[in-house]
């Protein structure tokens, strides 16, 4: 099953990358060819200060007649038109860009972020929650980045290379090849220093998320490190990875540094071999001085790009990587798929059947050999066990949180994996022991599970929140809280106990009005009069909806209509508590320890 | 280094901050930082002699050999070498300066992410509690990011100030008009700079905001990813990060349109400056002031000038990110409200600790009021005994238990250890004394071993090492495998660790993801165990774990005392079971933030109707449901089968 995890990075090359993103992108070549003729001009302007120089050498200052002050004076205002114009161009570049690209990324974030809701939790557990959010986060923002600060110049940049080759040409055909003699051979070398400038930052960004990962520990497990006072060793492992990230950095640095000097070294020596050539074909009667002077303004437009290409190349490299890091998420297959011709499961009592069912986690022993079960409609159905007897990983097939190995889970007598998930979430909702809480208000926390938020207002919610807590028995709760149902719950329901945490859990659910509620473990930090007062609560109100519980306190189990009994994987019981208490088996051990236990 | 934490806030105006920053960073890498800024002088220096030596070439070889000079023939060649020489010495200082610039970068960024993370492991958790998880990981990074930014480009820059000056007065050595045209080019940069700055900062500022929105949006949905599931809000979701992801893109849009307006004009600049020293220049040349390559090396000087004066773009492009990223770091840089220590100590072996607390009331602030979630709490704990604390869920249970653990202080009142409030007691005295296991157990991404001895595999054991976190300082020993596994055993995760691939060795994921709920308090408790606590503080901490496995990790932890271990631990346990509650020595009945009673079991289901119901819910419960069925079958109902129970139910209920 190692096609669940989540890649660390695509494996498509440079070009496939990018014809990939735009292909999940297509925002970005958005009105790209108005760009590219915007950009032509733009280019063509960073001609005009070579052509003016040659011609105010050559028709101006060495003028026949000699200088000629008022003709120079027609060359510069001309030029300078000219130059402003292209200078607007540039800017129409620019904002075109900064609009599609953007518009793009937002798309691609949006994607992938939905695509991590899509996965299975077995594939969201394969990678650091941490990670998954520098995906859409900083992956994405590296992107961006180039975009903003080298993206545009490697466009006009290259159009600027062709069009100084142009006007090279014009002056000098023999020179001009004597300027791409020089350039090729640069060209090349860089290409393969590229490689190496690749792999370096590859190295930095998988630092940077270990590094991330490292702090995120310090910060999620604060309270952990302050009751056992490790602060040091923990500030050593932070350390230790905030010190691989900055020599990672460092020595992709000297790379890029020694790969650009060597582009600043052969642009510069290409001056030497314009002047000695160019003043040589002069010499023969090709070239006038102007030209030759042109020429050496002309190869700066030339080397500029070419030095400014290697640094635009690497930050592209860095851009390619961020890219491949979100469209590995965005490609990674789903496991639990919603079946596009799947059936709406329409709304009502509804009945669970499990056949044949066995499980098997990735890379993992089988939890479950063939569990055969059927969970009627209307009934409180509790699943009692021993730790690791696999009682969970029911709650978690029944819910499709993920699909059996083998087997099929049935909900109304039609297989789970062909009902819409919409239409399932919708009908079948789970609570698990640690149920998480936004950052927000106990009674925004609750108002969650409503299933049209926006129906009738926040008024209308918060008087859907206030009844529920009330049919739930937890008004007095409710009213020992510092701000009532306006009590911030904090980061993660940090402010509550586990224990309120799960009545908040429970809340929820219970205003999501699912036909099947399904609650694992989900009381078990909660006081037992309260648990009791619950219990009730939903015996009283989920008349005509069916509950399914897993429960290591067996008082549940006996207000249960039906027991079933996992161990080992295999169901081993099923009855009413009356019936499996009378049968003297593994049941009848377990209530018998319960008992002693709460007396 | 910032060992303690030192105000790092910028203050004063815009300039003033911007120039702290800046100095601030390079002096804290003060030899890259010389050698990057000599590097970038020497680059300055070389560019400027690039265009003379242009600019040279064309009056001592180009126009006189085209002309028809002989002797200028001959030095064609030695032009050339000058121009390689010079173009050696660029490309020498260029990887100099990158070199020292990129380390220098790299240093200060590792710099300010230690900074920060020295701060969120000293502050206190009341500081955690109100800072997202999602804002201090972007701290750590973003805001690391934009602070830093700007020292990429700061040495290059400070290169070309060198070549401004060597510029102007090569320049005003040749003509002072070429000069004056050629160097009207600078106040022009600046003003554009200052124009660029007034739009870009508030445009920066919205756009770092927004990226951090968008992590914490990111953040809560993927940690609640199991909630977003299980509900299947999904569209919810997405919903709403779209909102975030598209606030982002417009703000980038804004920045992006004011860069594409000023890339453009400060690219013209050198451009213009160009026409204007060739319009200067032929009317210099037409008076005879100046040569053709003293035209040539004004005009080629601004072409070598316009990326290298670009720096300085660079810089005051970055800085308002850099200002506002600083800004985010520093808030951490100086919170304060690090618990304070005193330095007192306590013996680290014999009995248990003797706990007291002395009139403790907790208040916090809750939406504009305060909340008192304790009150008036008196409560004394002998050494070596077990005590139970019970009470309704939300009655301030964890908030008194972590008061022990020093988690916090109370607002009013005293806790004391052996007579000593905790508030004297020396740092890292507390976790030498005092295990806490909490109801959520974190798990950290390393091994079993390291996970229960959360030993510093290279921590200094000398004192004093470390001493600023004041948390480190209880690493006294490192316990053996054996003992390892001898508190595994006792909190009954042996066999689960044995059957783990490596064992001890065995990695855990992330949060211990391959571990149950279960599994993982047990692992907890281990951890607490192996340290030998003289207090042992258990937060429900066993409310995933098997009633029986329960009852005999806290039989195992008695019968350590009652064999007359000299070692015996008080024990303050949070606990909802009957048969756990029913083995302390004392149980303390919580009721709404206040000791409701303190006795014995037996004392206090006698005297406490409260406690009683508590205590009995569940006999109740069961002997209601016999009631019930006992009256059904008294009304001649037949008893429900489960299959068509509800039906029955509901009448019931319907009565």
């Amino acid at each position: 099953m190692s096609e669940s995890r989540i890649a660390a990075a695509s494996s498509l090359g440079v070009v496939a990358t990018l014809r990939r993103g735009v292909q999940i992108s297509p925002q970005i070549t958005d009105g790209l060819w108005l760009t590219l003729a915007f950009a032509v001009v733009a280019a063509g302007g960073r001609v005009v200060v070579p052509v003016a120089v040659q011609r105010t050498i050559d028709d101006g200052i060495l003028a026949s007649q000699g200088p000629d002050a008022g003709r120079v004076a027609l060359f510069t205002v001309l030029a300078a038109g000219a130059i402003v114009v292209a200078g607007l161009c540039s800017a129409m570049v620019n904002v075109r860009m900064f609009r599609s690209t953007e518009a793009g990324l937002a798309a691609l974030r949006v994607r992938a972020f939905r695509h991590v809701h899509d996965l299975s939790t077995l594939s969201q557990g394969t990678e650091r929650r941490g990670a998954l959010v520098s995906r859409v986060t900083s992956d994405v923002d590296t992107i961006s980045l180039f975009v903003q600060s080298g993206g545009i110049m490697l466009l006009v940049s290259s159009l600027q290379v062709l069009v100084a080759t142009a006007l090279m040409a014009v002056y000098s055909w023999q020179l001009t090849i004597v300027v791409w003699l020089c350039f090729v051979p640069l060209f090349l070398v860089l290409r393969r220093a590229q490689r190496h400038v690749n792999a370096a930052y590859t190295t930095v960004r998988a630092r940077i998320g270990a590094m991330l990962g490292a702090i995120s520990e310090a910060v999620v497990g604060a309270e952990t490190v302050r009751a056992y006072g490790v602060a040091r060793r923990t500030r050593r492992r932070v350390d230790a990875s905030i010190e691989a990230t900055r020599s990672s950095q460092a020595r992709a640095q000297v790379l890029v540094a020694s790969v650009f000097s060597g582009g600043v070294l052969v642009a510069n020596l290409v001056l030497a071999v314009v002047v000695v050539v160019g003043t040589l074909l002069g010499v023969g009667g090709g070239l006038t001085a102007g030209q030759v002077v042109a020429f050496l303004f002309l190869v700066q437009l030339f080397t500029g790009p070419v030095q400014m290409a290697t640094e635009i190349l690497n930050e592209l490299q860095n851009a390619v990587a961020g890219w491949r890091r979100v469209l590995a998420v965005v490609e990674t297959p789903l496991d639990v798929v919603d079946a596009p011709d799947g059936v709406v499961s329409p709304r009502g009592p509804a009945a669970v059947s499990l056949r044949g069912v066995r499980y098997a986690y990735p890379d993992g022993p089988e939890v479950l050999h063939g569990i055969d079960l059927d969970l009627p409609a209307r009934t409180k159905v509790a699943v009692v066990g021993r730790t690791g007897s696999g009682k969970t990983t029911i709650a978690k097939l029944v819910t499709r949180l993920m699909d059996p190995t083998e087997g099929r889970v049935l909900l109304d007598g039609v297989d789970l994996r062909d009902v819409r998930l919409e239409s399932l979430r919708r009908r079948v909702v789970l609570v698990p022991q640690e149920g998480f809480l936004l950052d927000a208000t106990v009674g925004e926390n609750v108002a969650y599970g409503l299933r049209e938020p926006a129906a009738g207002g926040a008024a209308d919610a918060a008087e859907q929140v206030a009844a529920a807590v009330d049919a739930l028995g937890l008004a007095d709760w409710v009213a020992d809280l510092p701000a009532g149902l306006d009590t911030p719950v904090g980061q993660r329901g940090e402010a509550l106990s586990a224990g309120e945490r799960q009545l908040v859990a429970i809340a929820r659910a219970y205003i999501a009005e699912p036909d099947l509620l399904v609650l694992d473990e989900a009381t078990s930090a909660v006081d037992p009069a309260t648990e009791v007062r619950i219990a009730r609560a939903l015996d009283s109100l989920t008349s005509g909806r069916s509950t399914l519980t897993i429960a290591h306190r067996l008082s549940t189990a006996e207000a249960s209509d039906l027991v079933v009994v996992v161990d080992d994987g295999h169901v081993a019981e099923v009855g009413t508590h009356t019936e499996l208490v009378a049968a003297g088996g593994v049941y009848a051990r377990m209530h018998a320890s319960w008992v002693a236990q709460t007396r | 280094m910032t060992a303690g934490p030192a105000d790092a806030t910028l203050t004063g105006s815009r300039l003033r901050r911007s120039a702290t920053l800046m100095w601030r960073g390079m002096r804290s890498e003060p030899r890259l930082y010389v050698l990057a800024v000599a590097a970038s002088a020497l680059f300055g220096a070389a560019t400027v002699a690039v265009s003379r030596a242009v600019g040279w070439a064309t009056d001592a070889v180009v126009v006189p050999a085209i002309g028809g000079d002989a002797d200028a023939r001959a030095r064609i060649w030695q032009a050339g070498l000058v121009l390689a020489a010079v173009a050696v010495t660029l490309a020498v200082s260029v990887a100099g300066r990158r070199i020292w610039a990129g380390l220098g970068f790299a240093a200060i960024q590792a710099h300010h992410r230690r900074g920060v993370t020295r701060q969120y492991l000293r502050l206190p958790m009341s500081w955690h509690r109100a800072h997202p998880t999602g804002q201090l990981l972007s701290n750590a990074s973003a805001d690391v990011e934009a602070a830093t930014g700007v020292f990429n480009p700061l040495p290059f820059a400070l290169g070309v100030v060198v070549m401004i000056g060597v510029a102007t007065a090569m320049l005003l050595a040749i003509d002072v008009w070429l000069a004056a045209a050629a160097l009207v080019v600078i106040p022009a940069a600046v003003v554009v700079n200052v124009v660029f700055q007034r739009y870009m900062t508030p445009a920066a500022t919205r756009a770092q905001q927004l990226r951090a929105e968008v992590a914490d949006v990111a953040h809560e949905s993927f940690e609640g990813a199991l909630l977003v599931k299980s509900l299947g809000t999904a569209d919810r979701e997405e919903a709403r990060f779209a909102d975030r992801a598209d606030a982002l893109r417009a703000a980038n849009v804004r920045v992006g349109v004011v860069r594409a307006f000023f890339d453009p004009a400060i690219e013209l600049l050198p451009s213009l400056g160009t026409l204007v020293v060739l319009g200067v220049g032929a009317w210099r040349a037409s008076t005879g002031a100046v040569d053709t390559g003293d035209v040539v090396t004004a005009a080629y000087l601004l072409t070598v000038m316009a990326v290298p004066v670009r720096a300085f773009g660079w810089v005051l492009g970055e800085l308002p990110r850099a200002l506002v990223g600083y800004e985010r770091i520093s808030r951490v840089l100086d919170a304060r409200g690090e618990l304070p220590v005193g330095d007192a100590a306590l013996p680290r072996a014999g009995a248990g600790l003797a706990v007291r607390l002395a009139g403790v009331g907790v208040d916090v602030p809750a939406s504009g009021r305060t909340a008192t979630l304790l009150d008036d709490v008196d409560l004394e704990v002998a050494p070596g005994s077990t005590v139970a604390v019970v009470g309704a869920t939300g009655a301030g249970k964890t908030t008194l238990v972590s008061l022990l653990a020093r988690l916090s202080d109370p607002t009013r009142g005293r806790v004391l250890l052996d007579g000593v409030d905790v508030r004297d007691l020396a740092a890292g005295e507390i976790p030498a004394q005092v295990a806490l296991v909490a109801q959520q157990t974190f798990v950290f991404e390393d091994t079993v071993r390291a996970n229960v001895t959360l030993a510093d595999p290279d921590g200094g054991t000398g004192p004093g090492d470390g001493a600023g976190d004041g948390a480190g300082a209880s690493a006294a020993r490192v316990p053996t495998d054996d003992e390892v596994w001898a508190a595994l055993r006792v909190a009954r995760v042996d066999d689960v660790v044995r059957a783990l691939p490596g064992g001890l060795d065995a990695p855990l994921g992330e949060r211990g993801a391959n571990l149950s709920g279960g599994q993982r308090q047990r692992l907890a408790i281990a951890r607490a165990l192996v340290r030998r606590p003289r207090l042992l503080v258990l937060d429900d901490a066993t409310s995933a774990v098997d009633p029986r496995v329960e009852s005999e990790i806290l039989a195992e932890l008695r019968s350590a005392r009652t064999a007359g271990d000299a070692r015996s631990t008080t024990v303050v346990m949070v606990a909802y079971r009957m048969s756990s509650v029913s083995l302390a020595d004392a149980v303390v009945h919580l009721g709404s933030g206040r000791v409701v009673d303190v006795g014995t079991h037996a004392e206090l289901l006698d005297r406490d109707p409260g406690y009683r119901a508590l205590a009995t819910a569940y006999e109740q419960e069961t002997a209601r449901r016999e009631r019930e069925l006992a009256d059904e079958r008294a009304a001649g109902e037949d008893v429900p089968t489960p299959w068509d129970a509800t039906a029955g139910a509901t009448e019931e209920e319907a009565r």
